[in-house]
C-alpha cells in the first residue's frame, strides 16, 4: 500500500517534466498575458494581476495574487516603475523565489522596446506623478507588441526547450497577425496624419507616434493630478485656436470635465480602450487596436468631412 | 506553554538556517548566473527568434530602462520621509494633546539585501525622540511557502497594530487599540516572526504567522527576566468576490508577562474583519472599507484577574478621484480595570491633493470612564517625500 502511494507520489512529481502541466504564467497587465497566451498557446496558462478596464497605476495588492505568484513559474511585468504600488510586496509575499528580479522567471518586458518620453534633467514631484524611466505605457506601440513578443518567445523557450518550436511558430503566427493588421490600422490613419488630438492621461504617446497624430495636450494639467478650472479654460481656448476634433478618454476616468471640454470646443468624447480586456471587442492584442483605431478613424473622418 | 517554547524557537533556527545554509537559489532555473545582473542588456532575449516581419520595425535604438539609471547612488536604500501635523482644538483633560504638533516623522529606509532577503528600517522623529519603529530583515525565497522575519517589528495582531501612523484612516488610534494593546505605539517588540501560506479550495488566501517576541512592549508586556518572552499566533484567510468585493477574517492569539509581579502575564484575543468594496468598472473612484476588531485582554495583576473587552468598527467612502469620509464606533475597558469602559464616536473626511499628501479632519467624541466626555476637532496634515515602499494589503 505503502509503495504504491509512493509511486504515485513520484509520478505526480515527474508529471511536468513530462509536459502535462502548464508554464503558469503571470502578468501584470492583461496586455502582456494576451501576448504570453499568444505565444504559449497551450502549453501556458496565464492570469493577469491588472484587468483591461482598470486603471494600472492603482492596483490593489490582493492577497489573492499573493497565491497566484506563489505558483507562478514566469512573472511579466511592464516596468519602467509602472508596478511600483502593489508588486514589491506581494513578491516578497508571494515566498517564490523563481519570479524575483534576476532569475529566469523574471521578464521586463519593456528591454528592448521603444520607450518615450524618458525625463532628460531633474526629475521632481512637482511634475505630478511623473515616471523618471520613461512613459510606462510602451504597448500601445504595435512595433512593442513585437518587441515583447518575441522576449517572452525566447524566455519560454529558455524555461521550457521542449516547447520551443511551438513558441517559434506561435510567435511568427502572432507577427503575421500584427504585420496585417499593421496594414490595416496604416490605411485606416494614414489619411488623418498630423491630426492634432487631446487626452486625457498621457498614455497615448507610442500610439499617436506610431500614426503620426501630435498630442496637442491632456486634460490632466500633470500626469495623476485631476484637472482644475484654470486648466479647463486653457485647454478650451488652446482647442479651438488648433480645431483639435477629438478628446480620447481611458474608461476608468470621470467624464465629467472630458465632457465639459467637449461640449465647450465641439470635438468629440470618445472612450479610447488603453489595455486588452477594456471592453468585449478587444478581446487580444490585435483585436485592441482594431478597435481604438476603428473608434478614432471613425470619429475622425466625421469630423474632417467637409 | 514552557514546552512549546523551546520547540518553537528551535523551529525558527532551522527555518532561518536553511537560509543561510541554502544559499543555492530555491529552484533550479537554467538561468545564468545573478553576476550577469550586472550587464546593460539583462533581458536581452536570448535566441534570436525567426527572421524580422516585412513591416518596419521600430529597432530598439535606445538601451534597456535599467541602463539609464545606473548610477554611484545605485545600491542606495529607497529613503522617504512622511511628515505627520496634527492640530487637535476642543478640551480634553484624559488626552491631553497639544494643539500643534509635529506629531512623528517616519524616515524610512528600504533595500533588497541579497537574493534571500529584504530589509525595511522605520525610524520614527519626534520632537522628544528618535526611536527605531521598526527594522527587521525578511527572508523571501525560503522553502516550504515560508516567509521569516527577524528583528523589531510590529505584532500581528488584528489589522490597526500593523498600521504606521500615516496608513491609518483616521487621524488616531481606536480606543481597543490604546486601552489594550499598548497604546500609541502598539505591540512592537524585537523578535523573530514565521508565516507559511496554506492555500484553501477557490483561490482563499490563507496564512498562519507564529511570533516570539523578548516580552518588552510600552504600556502592555513587561519582561522581568530573560525567559519572559510574548508570543503570538494568528491566522487569517482572505477571499475575494468578483473583482469587487473581498474579505477578510482573521483571529490572533497572544501572550506575555505584564511585569506586575514576577508571573503575571496579559493574554490578548483579538478577531478582525475587512471587507472591501471596489467596483473596477463603471463607477470610477468608488470605494468603501468596513474594518471591525474585537479584542479582549485578560490581565493578571495582584488585585485580581482583569478581563477587559474593546471594539471598533469604521467604516470609510471614497466620495470622488480625491475625497473619503467616514465613521467609527468604539469602545474598551481599561486593561487594569475592566470595570472602567471608554466609548467614542468619531468622523472623518480626508482630501488627498496627490497621492503624495493627506489632509484630514476628524471631529470625535469620547466619554471617558469617570464621566469626563471629550469633544474635540483634529486636523491632520501628512506628507511624503522620496520613495516610500508600497504597503501590503
Amino acid at each position: 500500500m505503502r509503495k504504491t502511494i509512493f509511486l504515485c507520489l513520484i509520478v505526480l512529481a515527474a508529471a511536468p517534466i513530462g509536459g502535462a502541466a502548464p508554464i503558469r504564467v503571470v502578468t501584470s497587465l492583461q496586455d502582456l498575458a494576451s501576448i504570453a497566451d499568444s505565444v504559449g498557446g497551450e502549453r501556458v496558462e496565464t492570469f493577469s494581476l491588472a484587468k483591461g478596464y482598470q486603471d494600472p497605476h492603482f492596483v490593489e495588492p490582493k492577497p489573492s495574487f499573493v497565491l497566484r505568484l506563489s505558483r507562478a513559474d514566469l512573472l511579466i511585468v511592464a516596468g519602467l516603475d509602472m508596478e511600483i504600488g502593489y508588486l514589491p510586496p506581494l513578491l516578497d509575499q508571494s515566498r517564490n523565489g523563481k519570479i524575483r528580479p534576476g532569475n529566469a522567471g523574471y521578464l521586463d518586458a519593456s528591454t528592448g522596446c521603444e520607450i518615450l518620453e524618458r525625463p532628460r534633467g531633474i526629475v521632481t514631484r512637482a511634475m505630478g506623478d511623473v515616471h523618471p524611466f520613461g512613459n510606462p505605457h510602451y504597448w500601445l506601440g504595435p512595433g512593442n507588441g513585437r518587441v515583447i513578443a518575441r522576449a517572452i518567445a525566447a524566455r519560454l523557450s529558455q524555461l521550457d526547450p521542449p516547447g520551443a518550436s511551438e513558441y517559434r511558430a506561435n510567435l511568427a503566427r502572432f507577427e503575421g497577425r500584427l504585420a496585417e493588421g499593421e496594414k490595416r490600422w496604416d490605411a485606416a490613419l494614414g489619411p488623418f496624419a498630423g491630426t492634432e488630438v487631446v487626452t486625457y492621461h498621457n498614455s497615448w504617446p507610442n500610439f499617436l507616434k506610431r500614426f503620426r497624430l501630435v498630442a496637442a495636450g491632456f486634460v490632466e494639467p500633470k500626469p495623476g493630478i485631476p484637472p482644475a478650472p484654470a486648466h479647463v479654460v486653457q485647454l478650451v481656448n488652446l482647442m479651438k485656436q488648433r480645431k483639435v476634433p477629438v478628446i480620447l478618454m481611458e474608461p476608468y476616468f470621470d467624464e465629467r470635465t472630458p465632457k465639459t471640454i467637449a461640449g465647450r470646443t465641439g470635438a468629440r468624447l470618445l472612450t479610447f480602450i488603453p489595455s486588452v480586456g477594456g471592453v468585449k471587442a478587444a478581446s487580444d492584442y490585435v483585436a485592441l487596436f482594431d478597435h481604438d483605431v476603428k473608434v478614432l478613424a471613425d470619429a475622425l473622418r466625421v469630423a474632417t468631412r467637409p | 506553554m514552557r514546552a512549546t517554547r523551546p520547540f518553537f524557537l528551535l523551529l525558527v533556527f532551522i527555518g532561518t538556517a536553511a537560509v543561510v545554509n541554502g544559499q543555492e537559489p530555491p529552484a533550479p532555473t537554467p538561468t545564468p548566473s545573478p553576476g550577469s545582473e550586472v550587464s546593460p542588456t539583462p533581458e536581452a532575449p536570448a535566441e534570436t527568434p525567426p527572421e524580422p516581419s516585412p513591416t518596419e520595425l521600430p529597432a530598439p535604438v535606445e538601451a534597456p530602462a535599467a541602463a539609464a539609471v545606473q548610477n554611484p547612488t545605485y545600491f542606495n536604500p529607497a529613503i522617504a520621509v512622511i511628515g505627520n501635523f496634527l492640530g487637535v482644538s476642543g478640551k480634553n483633560p484624559i488626552e491631553d494633546r497639544p494643539s500643534l504638533e509635529m506629531r512623528e516623522s517616519e524616515i524610512s529606509f528600504q533595500a533588497i539585501v541579497d537574493p534571500f532577503a529584504r530589509a525595511d528600517f522605520f525610524v520614527a522623529v519626534t520632537n522628544e525622540e528618535v526611536e527605531l519603529e521598526e527594522g527587521f530583515v525578511t527572508f523571501t525565497s525560503l522553502p516550504a511557502d515560508l516567509l521569516i522575519k527577524v528583528g523589531k517589528f510590529k505584532a500581528q495582531i488584528g489589522k490597526v497594530n500593523l498600521m504606521h501612523l500615516h496608513m491609518l484612516p483616521w487621524a488616531d488610534v481606536p480606543l481597543p487599540n490604546e486601552n489594550l494593546i499598548g497604546g500609541d505605539e502598539g505591540w512592537n517588540d524585537a523578535g523573530v516572526s514565521v508565516a507559511r501560506l496554506f492555500p484553501l479550495p477557490g483561490d482563499t488566501f490563507s496564512e498562519l504567522v507564529l511570533q516570539v517576541f523578548r516580552g518588552e512592549s510600552e504600556g502592555l508586556f513587561e519582561a522581568p527576566s530573560r525567559n519572559d518572552l510574548a508570543y503570538l499566533a494568528h491566522y487569517r484567510a482572505y477571499r475575494d468576490f468578483g473583482d469587487d468585493h473581498n474579505l477578510e477574517l482573521g483571529s490572533t492569539w497572544g501572550r506575555g508577562s505584564n511585569g506586575t509581579t514576577d508571573d503575571a502575564r496579559t493574554t490578548l484575543e483579538n478577531l478582525h474583519l475587512v471587507y472591501r468594496w471596489k467596483p473596477l468598472t463603471g463607477r470610477p473612484y468608488r470605494q468603501f472599507i468596513l474594518r471591525s476588531e474585537l479584542t479582549r485582554s485578560r490581565r493578571e495583576q495582584p488585585e485580581g484577574k482583569q478581563s477587559a473587552r474593546g471594539f471598533f468598527v469604521g467604516a470609510d467612502y471614497r466620495l470622488s478621484r480625491r475625497w473619503w469620509a467616514g465613521g467609527r464606533y468604539e469602545f474598551a475597558d481599561h486593561a487594569d480595570d475592566d470595570t472602567a469602559r471608554d466609548r467614542g464616536e468619531a468622523v472623518t473626511l480626508t482630501f488627498w491633493p496627490s497621492e503624495f499628501s493627506q489632509l484630514r479632519a476628524e471631529g470625535r467624541r469620547r466619554k471617558y470612564a469617570g464621566g469626563v466626555t471629550a469633544n474635540e476637532l483634529l486636523v491632520q496634515l501628512q506628507f511624503s517625500i522620496g520613495a516610500h515602499g508600497a504597503h501590503s494589503f
